[in-house]
């Protein structure tokens, strides 16, 4: 993918159409062709630095991530008042993806050229990651991303923090194999996670004699269901696999308790739902359901307790605590442990201390991997309770090796 | 309520003998413009800020087509996303397979990550010809809008049904898009666009010569607009637009002179897409359906639609004042956006553009003509 290299400089074939553009474009070009290409460089000469903070604050996709820039926010906080990094302390940039693609990689590009920043720490969708790749591999700058995603992507500048499918989506499906349902119904959202996740869960299916009885795609913010929930009932399926995001779920579990299906009759296992979507659903739709995740409020442990106790001292007791905010929150820390093992912020530094960083992190420990740039995890299946937090009922054991592409399951080999 | 024919308001030099001074009005203006878009611009730019401008001059393009399609025939052309995505897809579908022929691999990367087979789709292979991808970025929009016009106007239908097929369409557009992962990205677009025609994008020399492409562009099509605006097509689109029966009357048919606008405003929406393609380096179905279809009027709307200048320079005001705007106020923005639309159309029919004429017939009203107080 890589290892393009045609920087034939001018492009004044295009440009001579029109006449006394050619010459100012063809002065551009001759000045320009001196200096090297991309130098913004991070300011790290002040005893601040400036980290970015790039999440949608408006928009669509602002509910979500608007809760991981607190936690991400909540992260620098304690890392200023422990001292900062290498004596330096943060400056949090935020930037508003406004949930609109290409707005990211705008504000990307705003966050390394003018804010020069050292590393920068957000975005939820795979779309708006997609849209501000090139921008973090054009200017050599570092995006932590916190999401749980569909795999298949290993770019030089990115950490992802969160989840990839071998993690997530496969533990979930050995989970619902060991509980003997096999025939599964695929609902989900039509987008690229969604679609990505049911290949790799077809495929899973194929090689353990599990049956993939029906697969339907809502698009983003539907709400009419009543067609797809009618088709589940019939299927003659043992569990759904939900793929769903957003508001779609709320229609989608209220159609689907007004069709008599319960927890009991016809269980739901979702990976996009957590601590915070069940409270905007309803509990009484969701109580008993099933999700997949790394990290839940109730995971036990001290580093938990007192990450749950900060963040509701900072944004209220009410608040609840969710695996993506907990990915942001120990990505800052991860990144700062990095940085000290490095003792630069030199990116090139950064990323050779990377390999095997260690934190004993909310949702257990986790492990920085050199090579992918992932990190490793324990997965772990919840039970949505009454009172809305969801409670482990099973997890890997130890964390998970990520394995972005499945290179590593026979099984997947034809996926990519 | 009787409309008047007033098409004196289009043509400002008409009148008996005009002066020297108000004959180089519209070239000195020009002239202007070319200076503060060529001259200025680059060198008060940053890299950064010069890309940020190209995408808004992108924008400032299909607000030329809006301001000839709406604001001089009166259709409010809704869904001009459907003739922008147009644009920018064919572009893309070719600089993508640019980009993987570059690095010898016969299928774009999204495909090899989310395809189903290892061969390329029938209707992806003559995009790999720069000639033909180049030239399906303005003819592909112009024949879908002129399919679609043909039937629409032939029908009468106008107005608010008008506006309303035109918005349908960019929605369905925009889902297709979305449903066919392995043959467009589905949500995620086509991204990560690395060269343009054997130009490395990511160099700054490259990107500073497509910001000139684009203003150049602009500015010509600006001049085309504007001799169209002051032909006797313009007269007569302004006339279809005030009382079409009239028009009818007088022997034309209103449906071909409504189908030209319509056309050549889909052509422009599809080269300003073609163009933002290598600016900004995406193109997606988020860029294409009902809300950045919207977007594309609101800018000619605040402005001035039937004033080229005042659509042009709105369209360029609102997307910075959304890029600067919205950092400080992230939530606040999408409704000040929506109150200046509302107030434009509702207050200000002729846009900021207006506002002096406005202001300055309030302070006389004795000169103004036909007044009905």
């Amino acid at each position: 993918m890589s290892g393009f290299s045609m920087s034939r400089r001018g492009l004044l074939a295009g440009a001579s159409a029109f006449g006394a553009t050619a010459a100012l474009s063809a002065c551009g070009a001759k000045t320009g062709s001196a200096t090297s290409s991309s130098g913004a460089k991070a300011d790290t000469s002040g005893d601040t630095v400036k980290v970015g903070l790039l999440n949608s604050l408006s928009g669509t996709m602002a509910i979500s991530e608007v809760t991981v820039h607190n936690a991400l926010l909540l992260a620098v906080k304690e890392i200023n008042a422990a001292g900062g990094v290498l004596g330096k302390k943060l400056k949090p940039i935020s930037q508003d993806g406004a949930s609109d693609w290409p707005t990211f990689a705008e504000k990307a590009e705003a966050l390394i050229t003018d804010d020069k920043v050292v590393a920068t720490f957000g975005c939820w969708t795979s779309a708006s990651r997609k849209a501000v790749k090139p921008v973090f591999e054009r200017y050599k700058s570092l995006l932590f991303y916190p999401v749980q995603y569909e795999g298949l992507e290993q770019s030089p500048y990115i950490f992802y923090i969160g989840a990839t499918t071998n993690q997530q989506i496969v533990p979930a499906l050995d989970y619902l194999k060991k509980q003997g349902l096999t025939r599964l119904y695929l609902v989900g959202s039509d987008y690229v996670f969604p679609r990505t996740a049911n290949k790799i869960i077809k495929a899973y299916a194929e090689a353990n004699g599990m049956t993939v009885v029906g697969e339907d795609y809502a698009p983003l913010g539907s709400t009419e269901f009543s067609t797809i929930v009618n088709k589940v009932k019939d299927a003659g399926a043992d569990a759904v696999f939900n793929t769903l995001n957003g508001d779609s779920n709320v229609a989608f579990f209220k159609e689907y308790k007004s069709a008599g299906l319960t927890a009991k009759s016809l269980p739901v296992l979702s990976v996009s739902i957590a601590e915070e979507e069940v409270k905007s659903i309803g509990t009484q739709y969701l109580e008993g359901q099933l999700t997949a995740w790394n990290y839940y409020e109730t995971t036990p442990g001290a580093a938990n307790t007192e990450f749950v106790k900060a963040y509701q001292a900072a944004y209220g007791a009410d608040k609840p605590t969710s695996d993506p905010m907990e990915a942001a929150y120990i990505s800052v820390y991860l990144w700062k442990e990095m940085v000290e093992k490095a003792g630069s912020f030199d990116v090139a530094k950064v990323k050779k201390a990377s390999a095997g960083i260690e934190l004993d992190a909310p949702e257990g420990k986790v492990t920085v991997d050199g090579t992918t740039q992932h990190v490793h995890k324990t997965a772990r299946i919840g039970k949505i309770g009454s009172d809305g937090l969801i409670t482990e009922v099973w997890n890997s054991g130890n964390p998970i090796k990520p394995d972005p592409y499945l290179k590593d399951y026979d099984w997947a080999s034809a996926l990519s | 309520m009787t409309t008047t024919l007033t098409p004196t308001k289009t043509t400002p030099t008409a009148g008996p003998t005009p002066s020297l001074l108000e004959r180089l009005r519209v070239p000195g203006a020009f002239l202007l413009g070319a200076v503060l878009l060529m001259g200025v611009a680059p060198l008060a730019l940053s890299d950064f800020r010069l890309d940020l401008l190209a995408k808004y001059l992108c924008y400032a393009i299909v607000a030329v087509g809006v301001s000839l399609a709406w604001g001089r025939g009166g259709l409010l052309v809704l869904g001009q996303g459907v003739f922008f995505g147009l644009g920018g897809y064919a572009m893309a579908m070719h600089l993508k397979l640019a980009d993987a022929a570059a690095t010898g691999q016969t299928l774009p990367d999204f495909m090899q990550l989310y395809g189903t087979g290892d061969t390329l789709p029938w209707w992806w292979q003559p995009f790999a010809n720069p000639a033909f991808a180049l030239a399906m970025t303005v003819l592909l929009p112009m024949a879908v809008a002129a399919l679609l016009g043909f039937f629409v106007f032939r029908r009468r239908v106008k107005g608010a049904y008008f506006a309303i097929l035109s918005q349908a369409l960019a929605a369905a557009l925009a889902i297709w898009l979305v449903g066919q992962q392995a043959t467009t990205g589905g949500t995620n677009g086509l991204t990560d666009i690395q060269g343009f025609f054997g130009y490395d994008l990511g160099d700054p020399v490259n990107q500073r010569t497509v910001y000139f492409i684009i203003a150049a562009a602009l500015l010509l099509l600006m001049a085309a607009a504007r001799q169209l605006f002051v032909s006797r097509y313009g007269e007569l689109l302004v006339a279809v637009r005030d009382s079409e029966e009239r028009v009818r009357f007088f022997g034309y048919d209103p449906a071909n002179v409504k189908l030209v606008a319509y056309v050549v405003a889909a052509g422009m929406a599809g080269l300003a897409g073609a163009l933002f393609v290598p600016a900004v380096g995406i193109i997606s179905p988020a860029l294409i359906g009902i809300v950045p279809s919207i977007g594309f009027v609101i800018g000619a709307a605040v402005g001035g639609r039937a004033s080229l200048v005042g659509a042009v320079l709105g369209a360029i005001a609102v997307a910075w004042a959304q890029s600067t705007l919205s950092d400080a106020f992230p939530a606040a923005w999408t409704y000040l956006q929506g109150l200046l639309f509302v107030l434009a159309v509702g207050f200000l029919p002729g846009g900021l553009a207006s506002l002096v004429t406005v202001l300055r017939r309030r302070r006389t009203p004795t000169t103004q003509t036909g007044g009905t107080a």
